[in-house]
């Protein structure tokens, strides 16, 4: 029945530990491995343009969300121009103004870009849905050109967007009609006047359409990055693009949206042959980082659950005390399934913790050499018949003494380089050399020597484990694993078998069995 | 490494996991320790239930009381002085006799009176008791033991370990102290440990540092076949002594006095594994057969009774 209880509590502990972790893993593409690396596209828009007298006034269309990326971050470069971002109805434009401008100008916006793990409902994409538009007076002959290729369209799709996609399809068929020639007029497809062409066919339907125009990151030409144009069309519940060359439904898989308003994507007061360009390099970052960056960019309730946000210092301290529940394991492992005796119970954990700062042999060394000459003027100290605390305090202040000794010989020889000392392996040293001189006036000797053996054994195993870079990272970035833990102390909890010691203890009982199976 | 795990579990012995969760936490309830780790509390109890155990001649609370513990003693020559809450029988000094300002003890050395009171202080300041905690030191009666066991007893007192199990006594060893384990009956300080047939009180097997032994090892004198006097009335004290603590696992340590016969000189709450070692047999299957048994007699002497059944099944 206890058992039961407590299996259930493990299920339930491991499930909500290994679920956040899974969500964390591919919600927000968190690595299992340290150190893996993730290409990030930095794409850079130059402005240029010749200063004329008088105040300047830049204004370039800047990305606002894209289906595919997510944008991590963005720099605006421009020396001396005031700055200023304004938001209009999913539109977002970069203003930049100064007073007096000379000669040749160069502004820069920069936007740091990451793939999303799953293609995001951009807010803009599930916008109330615009106004029809009216059915624009296309004036003979096309007028009545367009009634018939729409009026054709129609009988053959079934809603919005296959009734877009034929549209696109008809006009780019090459052998085609009289009428189809004259909607298309001598305009370049695939043009950006092309794309205003076909939405303003489109609104011959009566159907919501507009040009949206990216940037396709895969497609860097002779002249540079260029940005495409895109046709959009809402059927009343989202928008959804469309090659305006193909009629292919959506948008090319590295489009990165730049602007989805017929606004002009630069213009600039007081300037002449003003131009924008665009260019893209890719550079690797740790995932860990981008991951962090996409969960506080999704604004993902996962972000709760991450300790990137607190302050570096409070950082580093969970760094350590993320580890002291494995290092708790350890201890846990060793006593209830190995059956290694050890001076208290977490006192190897805080041996372990003090190897941290003085580094493993120097701890070691330090540990036998002080605990030893310790322990001997413990030893004296109780001839002396000092009552327990004062006795206790004086051990403290010999460990100090001795601290000090080998710090200040070592840097007069400078024996030893790097060695620090810290405030913690004096406690803990002191404490050790108490719990020593009391098992040895319980147990004797041989039971201090074992229990030192036998903690400085736990101590070294969990120092290697507490230090390992691939624990504490995965501890770092998913703490919900305490809970795995916390389930993992519960079954040991639970385990009644014999230790491994006990094998070799008891192993005369073993032995009379088998005689008997014999006889 | 497997098979010796399967060896152990056909033999029923019990590993100390299993002892903790499934005898210690399973059959002792928590705030009933106190009766049995205090041990001015168990004598009283005792005293109370009408038990032999040693009688106490004083308590010393104080380091002030420390320095007048001869008033204390009275015209006792000979006396213990332990801690309340000592546990492994340490902090015991053992005072056989007084002569010339000098107390002596046990292995004939003879020490101060300060020496003494320093050791009071020690046990009052708790260097004796678990955690640390300060503790009382008790001054009482020195067991005379009986001589039966001279031939193998080094110095110290032999006694006896009765493991009584729901009320039942379960299984026996006589601890008796070595050289090596300074006259302290203390198994990990490298006493002997005697099985002891529970049908009879005839000793059986030995171990010491859990390992098989036939003689003494100060002494070379065979330890199987030897008779403990008074095994009948020592058993019925053993099971009564559950009645004035409660706890369904409970380790009885015995000694036999010349003249007052069996005193029961301490109760554990958590008696060790060491006595299925020295018995040659798993105390899984005894434990087992007295679970079987269902509902248990009130009555002490019932219980005994069914130590023999139990033991007969073997």
């Amino acid at each position: 029945m206890r058992n039961a209880q407590a299996l259930v509590l493990v299920a339930l502990c491991i499930a909500l530990g290994l679920g956040l972790m899974f969500a964390k893993v591919t919600r927000l593409g968190l690595p299992l491995v340290p150190d893996q690396v993730e290409q990030v596209a930095s794409i850079e828009a130059t402005v240029e343009f010749k200063a004329g007298n008088g105040a300047v006034v830049v204004s370039l269309d800047i990305p606002e969300t894209s289906e595919n990326y997510l944008r991590l971050d963005e720099y605006f470069v421009a020396r001396d121009y005031g700055l200023n971002i304004e938001t209009k109805k999913g539109d977002r434009r970069a203003e930049w103004s100064m007073r007096r401008a000379r000669g040749m100008q160069r502004l820069y916006y920069r936007a740091e870009l990451v793939k999303r793990t799953e293609a995001a409902e951009t807010a803009d994409a599930l916008a109330a849905a615009p106004k029809w538009p009216t059915k624009p007076d296309y004036g003979e002959p096309l007028a009545s050109a367009i009634e018939d290729l729409l009026s054709t369209v129609r009988a053959e799709s079934a809603n919005v967007f296959t009734f877009t996609s034929q549209v696109v399809v008809a006009i780019n068929d090459p052998g085609s009609d009289a009428n189809i020639k004259l909607v298309r007029g001598n305009i370049k497809p695939g043009s950006e006047e092309w794309v205003q062409r076909l939405v303003y066919v489109l609104a011959g339907a009566r159907i919501p359409a507009r040009m949206v125009r990216g940037l396709i990151l895969t497609d860097v030409g002779a002249s540079g990055l260029q940005l495409v144009p895109w046709l959009e069309v809402h059927n009343g519940d989202r928008w959804e693009g469309f090659d305006p060359v193909t009629g292919d439904k959506g948008f090319p898989e590295d489009f990165v949206r730049w602007s989805s308003s017929n606004a002009p994507l630069l213009t600039v007061e007081n300037g002449r042959s003003a131009h924008v360009s665009f260019a893209v390099t890719h550079y690797s970052r740790a995932v860990a980082n981008i991951a962090r960056s996409r969960a506080d960019a999704n604004e993902s309730w996962l972000t709760a659950l991450m300790l990137h946000d607190l302050p570096v210092s409070t950082q580093n301290v969970y760094q350590v005390l993320l580890m002291i529940p494995i290092g708790a394991l350890i201890v846990a492992l060793m006593r209830t399934v190995v059956g290694i005796p050890t001076l208290g119970t977490f006192m190897p954990i805080l041996i372990a913790i003090a190897f941290r700062e003085t580094q493993l042999i120097w701890g070691i060394a330090l540990f036998t050499a002080i605990s030893a000459f310790g322990l001997m003027m413990r030893v004296y100290l109780e001839r002396l018949r000092l009552l327990l605390v004062p006795r206790l305090c004086a051990v403290l202040v010999i460990v100090v003494i001795l601290m000090l000794l080998i710090s200040l010989l070592s840097e007069k020889f400078g024996l030893v380089r790097g060695f620090s000392i810290a405030l913690f392996p004096v406690v803990i040293l002191t404490m050790v050399i108490e719990h020593m001189s009391v098992v040895w006036e319980e147990s004797g000797p041989m039971a201090t020597l074992k229990e030192g053996l036998g903690s400085l054994f736990v101590a070294i195993i969990g120092y290697l484990v507490m230090t390992n870079q691939y624990l504490s990272y995965i501890m770092f970035e998913f703490p919900e694993l305490l809970l795995v833990l916390l389930a993992m102390f519960i079954l040991l909890g639970c385990y009644t078998g014999y230790r491994l010691t006990e094998l070799v203890r008891f192993r005369d009982l073993a032995v009379k069995t088998d005689a008997v199976e014999r006889t | 490494m497997l098979s010796s795990v399967r060896k152990l579990r056909a033999a029923g012995v019990v590993g100390i996991n299993q002892r903790n969760r499934d005898y210690v936490m399973a059959r002792n309830p928590r705030a009933l320790y106190a009766l049995v780790d205090d041990k001015v509390r168990t004598k009283q109890l005792a005293h109370d239930a009408g038990i032999a155990v040693p009688e106490m001649y004083g308590l010393v609370t104080t380091p002030h009381g420390a320095r007048e513990f001869e008033q204390l003693l009275g015209e006792h020559t000979d006396f213990v002085i332990k801690p309340a809450h000592g546990s492994g029988g340490n902090g015991i000094l053992v005072c056989v006799n007084r002569r010339r300002g000098l107390f002596i003890r046990a292995d004939g050395t003879g020490i101060e009176t300060g020496e003494v009171e320093h050791h009071i202080d020690n046990i009052l300041g708790g260097a004796y008791s678990l955690g640390g905690q300060p503790d009382q030191a008790i001054i009482e009666y020195r067991v005379k033991f009986d001589p039966v066991f001279d031939p193998i007893s080094y110095r110290g007192v032999p006694d006896i370990r009765v493991l009584v199990y729901r009320g039942v006594p379960a299984m026996a060893m006589l601890r008796l102290p070595t050289r090596a384990s300074g006259g302290r009956a203390n198994l990990h300080q490298g006493a002997v440990g005697v099985g002891i047939d529970m049908r009879n009180g005839t000793t059986t097997y030995a171990v010491r540092y859990d390992r098989r032994i036939n003689e003494h090892p100060d002494f070379g004198s065979p330890l199987a076949d030897r008779v403990i006097p008074g095994w009948d009335e020592l058993l019925l004290l053993a099971a009564r002594c559950q009645d004035l603590a409660p706890l369904g696992y409970l380790g009885v340590d015995v000694v036999l006095d010349q003249e007052l016969g069996p005193l029961v000189l301490e109760l554990n709450a958590r008696p060790g594994l060491a006595i299925q070692i020295a018995n040659g047999n798993g105390l899984g299957k005894v434990l087992g057969a007295i679970d079987a048994l269902g509902p248990i007699p009130k009555d002490a002497a019932e219980r005994v009774q069914l130590t023999a059944a139990v033991a007969a099944q073997d």
